[in-house]
C-alpha cells in the first residue's frame, strides 16, 4: 500500500516474510534525462544503505535494512511506526520540545563524531518512536566525511528546515539542538562547526551583514 | 476607502530601467522599460548601467504617461525598487523617484524587487498561496509565505541560475542576454555531456557547474551539446530542490516567477513535479518574467494601501536587502 509520494522515493507499506516493511522505491524523474536519472537513482540507493547502516552500528537509531535492489532502485527496511518530527515539534509543549531537540542534536553529533554527513536533515526525515527514541532516515544525499564544512552545511540546512515550517519555535528549538550537539561532540569541534554555520549563512545571496 | 489609487513604478535594480502604472484595481495601465545592453565580452557594468538609465529616464517617463492616459498629478503614490540589485542603478531610480515625490507631494514606496517578482506572478496568474521558484539573474530562490514573511526553504549556495546561463554565454560569445541564446541552442543538442549535480537538501550549488561547462567548452565540445547538457543538469537540479520542498511544505500550488521563468525547459521540468504531486502550477506571462516597471508599481500599490512609505531624506537604497527580511502586511 502507497503511504507516502516522497521527493524522490514511493515508499510503500507491505509485510514482506512476517515482517513489517517499507518499500522505499526511488522513481524515475521524468523532467530528468534518462541516463542522468539512472546513475542518481542508484548512487543513492546504495548510498543510503550503507549509511542507514553505518549510523546504526555508531549508535544513532535507523531503519533496519533488510534487502537493496539497485536494479529497480529499491530498498527494503524495516517500518518505524511513529511521527514525523515535523508533526511532533507542533503538538508537544515548549518543555518537551526542547528535550526532544536536545536529543536531536545529540544524535546529529554523533552521526558527525562518526564521519557521517546525513545531506538532508529536516524534520521530516526524523521518526518519533514510543518513549521518545529518534529514528533518523532518508540517507540519499549523505556521506562520509569529517570536513567542518560538510558538518556546517549539515546544520546550515536544520536550521533552514527549521525556520521554513517552523517559524514560531526555530529559534529555541535550534538553541536547544546545537547544545545537544556541542555536548555529544564536545565544546571546541561544535564551536567550529558553528562559526562555520555563520559563515555558510553569510555566502547566500544578499546578507545585509556582509556590506 | 474604495477610490481608485494610481501608483508610478520605477524600476532600476540592474540592466533594465522601467517605468510602469497601475491601479488598485490590479490593472496595468502601462509598461515601459529599457534595457542596457553589455559590450560583448562584458558583465553588466555597474556604473555604465546607471548611465543608460539616466539617459533613458525622460523618455521612459513620458512614454509610460502617455501609454496610460495619466497626468502625473493624478499619481497617488511613487513607488521604486530600493533593493537589492547594483548601487549605481538603483540610485538613478531612486533619485527619479525622489524628484517626482518632491515635486508632487506624493509619498514614496520603497518596494523590495524579488518580492515585486512574486507580487506580479500572483496578480497575473492568479496564484494565491504558492511555493515560489524565483529564478533570474540576482535570485534562485525557493520561498513560502507565513505569517508577514517570506521564509526561504531552498536557494543557490553561490551564483543563481541567470548568473550561470549569462556567464557560460558570455563566455561562449553568445548574444546578450544569455539566457535565450542558451536555450536556442540546447534545442539543436543531441548528445549529453556528464556535469557537476550537486543539490544539498534543498539548496542548489551552481560555481562548479559553470567552471566544469566552461572547461568542456574550451576542451572543443560541440556548443550545442553544452547548452543542452547545462540547461539539463542545471534545471534538474532545481526541478530535484523545488520538489523536496513541496514534500516538505506541502503546498497546494507552486508559482514560477523571474527571467529565467521564460524557459520552457525549466517550465517543463516542473511542470512534470507539479503533476507529480497534484499541485497546480502558475507561470509568470513572458512579458513580466524579467525585470519591469509593472512588478514595482504594483507592488507599491500593495504596499501603499497598507501604509507602507519611507521619508525622502531615508530613502537609501539597499543593495543587499534579503526576501526574507521584509515585512509584508498586505497579506494575512
Amino acid at each position: 500500500m502507497l503511504i507516502r509520494k516522497g521527493a524522490e522515493a514511493d515508499l510503500y507499506s507491505e509485510e514482506w516474510h512476517g515482517l513489517d516493511v517499507v518499500f522505499k522505491k526511488r522513481v524515475q524523474k521524468k523532467y530528468r534525462i534518462s541516463k542522468l536519472d539512472l546513475e542518481i537513482r542508484r548512487s543513492r540507493t546504495i548510498r543510503e544503505s550503507q549509511l542507514i547502516h553505518d549510523a546504526k552500528l555508531a549508535g544513532i537509531p535507523t531503519p533496519a535494512i533488510y534487502a537493496v535492489d539497485t536494479t529497480s532502485t529499491t530498498i527494503i527496511m524495516q517500518q518505524i511506526k511513529g511521527w514525523r518530527v515535523k508533526e511532533a515539534l507542533d503538538n508537544l509543549d515548549p518543555r518537551d520540545r526542547e528535550k526532544l531537540c536536545l536529543h536531536i542534536g545529540e544524535l546529529i553529533g554523533r552521526l558527525h563524531k562518526n564521519d557521517i554527513i546525513h545531506g538532508d536533515l529536516t524534520t521530516s526525515n526524523m521518526i518519533v518512536y514510543d518513549g521518545g527514541k529518534v529514528f533518523f532516515i532518508d540517507f540519499g544525499l549523505g556521506e562520509h566525511s569529517r570536513e567542518t564544512e560538510d558538518r556546517g552545511v549539515d546544520l546550515f540546512l536544520m536550521k533552514r528546515a527549521l525556520q521554513g515550517a517552523h517559524h514560531l519555535c526555530a529559534k529555541e528549538c535550534f538553541n536547544a539542538l546545537i547544545k545537544g550537539y556541542s555536548e555529544e561532540i564536545g565544546a571546541d569541534v561544535a564551536e567550529e562547526v558553528f562559526d562555520k554555520v555563520e559563515e555558510i549563512s553569510r555566502r547566500g545571496r544578499y546578507i545585509a551583514e556582509r556590506l | 476607502m474604495n477610490k481608485k489609487v494610481l501608483c508610478l513604478g520605477v524600476e532600476s535594480t540592474a540592466h533594465t530601467f522601467g517605468i510602469s502604472l497601475a491601479s488598485s484595481e490590479g490593472e496595468i495601465l502601462s509598461d515601459v522599460n529599457s534595457t542596457y545592453t553589455p559590450l560583448p565580452s562584458e558583465g553588466i557594468h555597474p556604473r555604465k548601467a546607471a548611465q543608460h538609465h539616466s539617459n533613458v529616464a525622460p523618455e521612459v517617463l513620458r512614454l509610460s504617461l502617455q501609454k496610460a492616459g495619466i497626468k502625473l498629478r493624478d499619481i497617488d503614490a511613487i513607488a521604486f525598487s530600493i533593493g537589492p540589485g547594483l548601487g549605481p542603478a538603483l540610485r538613478t531610480g531612486a533619485t527619479l523617484a525622489r524628484a517626482l515625490s518632491i515635486w508632487l507631494d506624493k509619498p514614496i514606496v520603497p518596494v523590495h524587487h524579488a518580492v515585486a517578482h512574486i507580487e506580479i506572478g500572483r496578480l497575473t496568474t492568479g496564484s494565491k498561496d504558492p511555493l515560489v521558484l524565483l529564478v533570474s539573474g540576482g535570485h534562485t530562490t525557493i520561498a513560502t509565505y507565513a505569517m508577514k514573511r517570506w521564509r526561504i526553504l531552498g536557494e543557490t549556495e553561490d551564483i543563481t541560475l541567470g548568473n550561470l546561463l549569462d556567464v557560460f554565454a558570455r563566455k561562449a560569445k553568445l548574444d546578450f542576454p544569455g539566457g535565450p541564446a542558451v536555450e536556442d541552442l540546447a534545442r539543436k543538442g543531441r548528445n549529453f555531456i556528464g556535469l557537476p549535480y550537486v543539490v544539498k537538501g534543498n539548496d542548489v550549488s551552481y560555481s562548479g557547474l559553470l567552471t566544469a561547462a566552461i572547461k568542456k567548452l574550451k576542451d572543443g565540445e560541440r556548443i550545442e551539446d553544452l547548452c543542452y547538457s547545462l540547461q539539463e543538469v542545471a534545471f534538474a537540479m532545481l526541478t530535484e530542490a523545488t520538489e523536496r520542498a513541496l514534500a516538505y511544505i506541502e503546498k497546494e500550488e507552486i508559482l514560477l516567477t523571474g527571467g529565467v521563468a521564460a524557459n520552457e525547459r525549466l517550465q517543463s521540468m516542473i511542470q512534470e513535479v507539479a503533476q507529480e504531486h497534484d499541485t497546480k502550477l502558475f507561470i509568470v506571462p513572458k512579458r513580466f518574467s524579467g525585470d519591469c516597471g509593472a512588478q514595482i508599481a504594483w507592488t507599491g500599490v500593495l504596499a501603499h494601501q497598507h501604509g507602507v512609505q519611507v521619508d525622502v531624506g531615508k530613502s537609501f537604497v539597499k543593495p543587499k536587502w534579503r526576501l526574507d527580511q521584509v515585512d509584508i502586511p498586505w497579506r494575512e
